[in-house]
């Protein structure tokens, strides 16, 4: 098997490079393993039957299957990312190297044929390394995490089924199979975020992410169905983008669709105003979390966007001079995300907020063309944002709690490995150079081109209001993260018992995951960086962006780095880390020493001027309580509104599925039962009273009275029809159809 | 082996239930485990005969009809005794042979009361009859009579073994059903009358073969008495499915009647409706269907978003499966008003996907019903805590009923959707394109109250009421095998759709294609589909009077013989 698939590898190598010679410019990668990719997915849905029907059996409930299974796929995706640069690399700059694709016909009817296959290229690469990486992570992390829960082999079984669903989504080779990953993940999504369904918020939790995002697979559903008629009757991937980019579709149908993936990516990926599902989904456990809510399913629209990036490109004219649909809600939803971040009590609805405002980010950089951006902070905000969240997760261990006010504080003393991998994580999201999130965040901001200054987009300076949302909320992000940091590791500690560090199962994926979040953002270096050799800079970009000439990928601008801008976004980010760090490390904490001493009662203001119960007297202070909210009225009704999460979710569910649930759909059961149905029964009351009145009146008043008068009814027989006449309906029909079946039974047999 | 089957399969396939049910008949009251036993053993041998035909069809040409017999019957109205079995049929006929064994099973300690298991298994085998017979009856008059057959037993099952209001929801099943069969009865004679057989091909002019019919028998007819005939088709068939607004019998009918009775509904009769449309209306007034089919659309995403909403108002869960049926109905019915070979496609899919995951339903509702002795969602909850098994089968099946791609469900509603972007030529795709984002939002909802079901009976904690109940127990090993075939089927067909495609897609073509003909088909394709349809009925006009007046001649001469005799 070994030797034989060492030879395809060879053979298939041989063949691209003789393609490259005789083709001369596009070849299609190949190599067993770009072409085997089908594998990957396979292997945990193989894991996820096993622990679905042997788990419980097992020694360790499964959850070794779990790993294995993971890990070789693992394996397999990082081998896949490895041909995959080598085929680049042996391509070299003669040749562009188109994605390998695989097609199988899965089904076909009414002259359509649906496919089902993989496509390999540099974006599914990333995300295959992405999502098992994660994924291993995070497996390994549960077996401590969740031990002795009352359903730890369902929760094993459930992982693998999303990590297979997730692979299986990102290795689409056309739309249709997208939709079924797509719709898998979200299962997925929805059993473990109700994975504690004993409890009501939780499956409320779980209910309302599943028909949030049904409300954007109706996006999904049109715009598949509209692609798929415009681009000539195909669901393929490749041909959509290629056939919108050689501009065979039309822009109107071309638009719609954009317009209704828009709407799907909004649902998945948390954009406003769409988002309110994820905060509410951290009821799942917090592994759960980390993979599925920040790390790999809600980055799921992003990829659509990067999949399709020729139909979104050219519908939403990306490239145009005015400000897109895309670019817009991106903007708006990293600013929304970052403003609500500031106001939880709840450590992992903190990073909730903060994955939405960064995955705000990504889509935002998709709209304004800075395809490979998207993709690198996709890719770096992968570890850094599943540090924070397994972080969380290592401190809720300890302290039982995710209550940031209430029962943390003082932790960095109590749980060193993880107050390290946390800041560490926390300072890569605050983009602080040189860490992963600064490099990747930077290149968003130089892709926006604003005020025509990096390059970027042909139109310069359309974009340069989501240069300016991007600036804020980088400064909105490092101060967030201070707040978090301050409240959950430093002060005293406000909780009960003594806390105490995670054991090496959940600390060693930390730590991996912190690594990471150093190292990952050096693949991609801006070019013209001078601290190191060229030949290191713009590597992501290089090898995971499609070549220029593949006919699937539109041909799109790239902005050039620029030092001031890079200084400009330090600056945000030291500017919001200063700011929030004079408040809580000056002020909050000389309050916190001062009110240990009189034993003041009066902290948490802010959450008591909003109506929310204040956190218990304690030595450490978590605000101010002469705070801006007190002082100005304005504050305190931006803090309410804060506080209500813009009454999105109030709208959703009070008067939306609220209304539909209760008012619409009584009324239009209401109409049923009283209106339509109404109308049968009187029909049949009216029928049932014409009968009596010709039996009564006509039959046995005028006819029966001349039958009577001319004295020759024959009593018996009169007797026997009466009987049959007034009985009841039923039996009268009954009998009708007796006779009916018997009489069919007779022509049948005798006709 | 194979003449046999081709001379005698349907016809023993058909009646081989009846057989069962008079030997059932034949069994003294006492001794039910022989009842069970015989009715166990009719049904499997019917399921197995089912799989020898299906052995022996050919799927390359599923287009055409199989095991084909024709032998004169009435001859006095010329029907004929013709059966056959396509691609259409062979689905709906499995689904039947495969549901019906498993319901025997399944009541083998459900009865409901009052008992009398010889009589209810009696009536299930001639329900089979039935059933099958509609499904591989091929002249309308025959047709007829099998649809009626159905009507009895149900009628009986609701009245006799139903809940509280059982009279009410069985006469009113009854009766509602038999005023759409009479004015379906009356096209039926419509057709006879204005149809030319010979422009068919066959020798009679006036004929109920649906095969002739559908062959380009009635091109000829004007398009007001089309319209008129399609009406009268639309109003028995769109009963049976039901169509908004002629649903109201079913929720009474599934509220009231038995667990048995209502998975056969759910699973079979309802599929009577939509199969008539596919096999008798569609194909036989292409033009009149064309004229309808905005109206059918328009009433199927009503249905969609009606039957949502009539669910989320339910409080009793059986009741909400059964409004869903009334929105999974609009689906196939919206796949059928494209008339596309897609659409229908996607409408024969529908029918059978619905049937295993609303049927499957059904059991779960009576076997939740069997352990808490209600329905009522605000008493029940934590089924998954106490009967684990069985509140995970009952989550699968909402996501199943929810159209989760991977499951059957799917399969049936998002290629409706996508037929529906890009109707036939004759339709307006305007239109066409409303109903599909109408459908799309749809599948909210019905995410929607699957999912609060789910959540009302499966989530949070068993009520205090039933906490140390007796009765509340995992699924039995009877529940399993009755359920695991549909389970299994539900996975198969979800992942490998071709299964049912390779025998529907081509008897769909058939029928729309080649049955009505290349020309009318075409007609179906082009924008100005009318004009298209008055040339084709001048010309067939013609050909058809010569026809007509070669036979009054012809009978004219008989006539003067016989006067001369």
């Amino acid at each position: 098997m070994e030797t034989f698939s060492l030879a395809t590898q060879l053979f298939a190598a041989k063949t691209a490079v003789f393609a490259a010679e005789t083709a001369g410019e596009i070849v299609e990668a190949s190599g067993w393993f770009l072409n085997n990719a089908w594998l990957i997915p396979l292997i945990p849905v193989a894991s996820f039957l096993i622990i679905l029907f042997f788990g419980k059996r097992m020694p360790r409930g499964g959850s070794e299957v779990g790993i294995l299974a993971v890990g070789i796929s693992f394996i397999l995706a990082v081998a896949t990312g490895i041909q995959w640069i080598a085929e680049v690399n042996s391509a070299g700059d003669n040749a562009a190297v188109s994605a390998a694709s695989r097609v199988w016909t899965w089904w076909a009817n009414g002259g359509i044929s649906f496919t089902i296959g993989t496509l390999v290229d540099g974006l599914a690469v990333v995300l295959l390394f992405v999502v098992t990486l994660v994924s291993l992570l995070v497996h390994i992390y549960s077996t401590d995490y969740v031990a002795g829960d009352r359903r730890f082999t369902h929760f094993f079984a459930f992982l693998s089924l999303f990590t297979a669903a997730m692979l299986f989504f990102v290795l689409s080779e056309n739309t249709l199979q997208m939709i079924v990953g797509w719709e898998l993940v979200g299962v997925c999504s929805f059993t473990l975020i109700g994975h504690w369904w004993e409890e009501k918020p939780n499956s409320q939790a779980a209910l309302k992410a599943f028909l949030t995002n049904r409300v954007g697979d109706i996006g999904l559903l049109i715009g598949v169905a509209i692609l798929f008629f415009a681009a000539g009757e195909t669901f393929s991937v490749l041909d959509i983008n290629a056939r919108a980019i050689a501009g065979e579709i039309d822009h109107l149908p071309l638009l719609v669709a954009a317009c209704a993936l828009t709407a799907a990516v909004m649902s998945k990926s948390g954009q406003f105003f769409l988002h309110t599902w994820l905060p509410d989904a951290m009821a799942g456990p917090t592994p759960v979390s980390a993979l599925i809510h920040a790390a790999t399913m809600v980055v799921a629209g992003v990829y659509l966007i990067a999949r399709l990036y020729g139909v979104f490109f050219e519908g939403f004219s990306v490239a145009g001079s005015s400000i897109n649909l895309l670019a817009l809600i991106g903007g708006a939803t990293t600013l929304v995300g970052a403003t609500l971040a500031f106001v939880q009590r709840d450590i992992k609805r903190v990073l909730a907020y903060s994955t939405i405002s960064q995955l705000g980010y990504m889509v935002m950089a998709l709209g304004v063309g800075a395809w490979t951006a998207a993709v690198f902070h996709l890719f770096t905000h992968a570890f850094f944002k599943a540090c924070l969240f397994l972080g969380s997760g290592s401190v809720s261990h300890a302290v039982h709690s995710f209550d940031m006010k209430s029962d943390m504080g003082g932790l960095r003393k109590y749980m060193p490995h993880t107050y390290r991998t946390f800041l560490i994580a926390s300072l890569a999201l605050s983009g602080v150079p040189p860490l992963a999130g600064f490099w990747s965040k930077d290149e968003i901001l130089a892709g926006t081109g604003g005020w025509g200054l990096f390059g970027g987009t042909d139109a310069n300076g359309a974009y340069t209001v989501m240069l300016v949302m991007g600036i804020i909320t980088a400064a909105l992000t490092a101060a967030y993260m201070v707040r978090c940091v301050y409240l959950t590791f430093f002060g005293e500690y406000r909780g009960h018992g003594t806390p105490h560090e995670s054991g090496p199962r959940i600390v060693y994926p930390l730590w991996i995951l912190a690594g990471l979040a150093v190292v990952a953002g050096w693949t991609n270096l801006p070019a013209g960086f001078q601290l190191v050799p060229a030949s290191w800079t713009e590597r992501f970009g290089h090898f995971i962006e499609p070549a220029a000439g593949v006919k699937y990928f539109p041909k799109i601008a790239h902005a050039h780095p620029s030092w001031t801008l890079g200084v400009v976004s330090i600056l945000a980010a030291l500017a919001g880390i200063g700011i929030a760090a004079r408040y809580y490390f000056g002020k909050v904490r000389v309050l916190g020493a001062g009110a240990a001493e009189v034993g003041a009662a009066e902290v948490g203001a802010p959450g008591a001027a909003a109506g929310t119960p204040s956190a218990p007297a304690t030595p450490s202070a978590t605000e101010l309580p002469d705070g801006l909210t007190r002082r100005y009225p304005v504050f305190s009704w931006g803090y309410k509104l804060l506080e209500n999460k813009y009454y999105l979710d109030h709208l959703y569910t009070r008067v939306i599925a609220g209304g539909m649930k209760g008012p619409v759909a009584n009324a239009a059961y209401r109409f049923n039962q009283e209106g339509i149905d109404k109308v049968v029964n009187v029909t049949a009351q009216r029928a049932v009273q014409a009968g009596n009145f010709a039996y009564n009146v006509i039959d046995q008043k005028v006819v029966d009275g001349v039958v009577n008068s001319t004295g020759s009814a024959p009593h018996m027989a009169g007797e026997e029809v009466r009987r049959m006449q007034t009985g009841k309906v039923q039996t009268y029909a009954g009998i009708v159809f007796v006779g009916a079946a018997l009489l069919a039974l007779v022509f049948i047999i005798f006709l | 082996m194979e003449a046999f089957l081709d001379d005698w399969g349907l016809t023993i396939l058909t009646f081989l239930p009846a057989a069962g049910a008079l030997v059932i008949m034949g069994i003294p009251k006492p001794q039910e485990h022989l009842q069970k036993a015989a009715a166990l053993l009719a049904t499997l041998s019917v399921a197995i005969f089912a799989v020898l035909l299906l052995g022996w069809f050919d799927l390359d040409s599923a287009g055409q009809l199989q095991y084909e017999v024709d032998h004169s019957w009435i001859e006095v109205i010329n029907s004929r005794y013709i059966m056959g079995l396509d691609g259409i049929s062979l689905p709906l006929v499995l689904l039947t042979a495969l549901v019906v064994p498993l319901c025997v099973i399944y009541s083998f300690n459900h009865f409901p009361e009052p008992y009398n298991p010889k009589a209810f298994l009696s009536l299930l085998l001639i329900l089979e009859t039935g059933m099958i017979g509609t499904f591989v009856a091929q002249d309308l008059i025959l047709f007829f009579v099998f649809f009626e057959v159905v009507l009895l037993p149900m009628y009986f099952m609701i009245g006799v073994w139903g809940g509280e209001n059982r009279r009410y929801a069985a006469i009113k099943f009854f009766l509602y059903t038999l005023f759409g069969s009479a004015l379906m009865l009356i096209s039926f004679l419509a057709l006879f009358f204005l149809a030319d057989g010979t422009l068919a091909g066959i020798a009679d002019v006036n004929t109920f073969d649906m095969r002739a019919l559908s062959g380009g028998a009635t091109t000829a007819i004007a398009r007001t008495s089309q319209l008129w005939i399609f009406a009268g088709m639309f109003l028995g068939f769109g009963v049976k499915v039901p169509i908004f607004p002629f649903h109201t019998w079913l929720p009474d009918a599934h509220t009231e009647a038995p667990t048995v009775g209502s998975v056969i509904l759910a699973a079979v009769l309802l599929k009577l409706g939509t199969y008539g449309f596919v096999r008798i209306a569609l194909p036989i007034l292409p033009e009149a269907a064309a004229a309808w089919a905005p109206v059918i659309g328009l009433l199927a995403v009503i249905g969609i978003i009606y039957g949502a909403l009539g669910c989320l108002a339910q409080k009793d869960m059986k009741r909400l499966i059964a409004f869903s049926s009334v929105a999974h109905m609009g689906f196939v019915m919206l796949g059928i008003a494209t008339m596309t070979d897609f659409g229908i496609n996607a409408a024969v899919f529908g029918m059978v996907a619905h049937g295993l995951i609303t049927g499957m339903l059904f059991f779960l509702a009576g076997s939740v019903k069997d352990r808490y002795h209600t329905l009522d969602m605000s008493r029940l909850g934590g089924l998954l805590a106490q009967a684990p098994r069985m509140g995970w089968i009952l989550g699968f099946c909402a996501m199943a009923s929810l159209g989760l791609p991977g499951l059957a469900g799917f399969w049936g509603e998002f290629p409706a959707i996508l037929a529906s972007y890009n109707p036939a030529g004759i339709l307006s795709e305007a239109v066409f394109r409303t109903y599909m984002v109408i459908a799309a939002v749809g599948t909210v909802l019905a995410a929607g109250y699957l999912l609060w079901m789910l959540q009302k009976a499966a989530f949070g904690k068993p009520r205090e009421e039933f906490v140390d109940s007796p009765d509340v127990k995992d699924a039995s090993k009877l529940e399993y095998l009755a359920w695991a075939p549909m389970l299994v089927l539900i996975v198969v067909l979800g992942f490998y759709p071709r299964l049912l495609h390779e025998a529907t897609d081509p008897a769909v073509g058939e029928s729309l294609v080649l049955n009505v003909g290349d020309e009318v088909y075409d007609c179906l394709e082009i924008e100005d589909g009318e004009q298209c349809f008055d040339t084709l009925r001048e010309n067939s006009a013609q050909i058809s009077e010569h026809a007509s007046s070669r036979q009054a001649s012809s009978q004219q001469v008989s006539s003067q013989q016989a006067l001369a005799k």
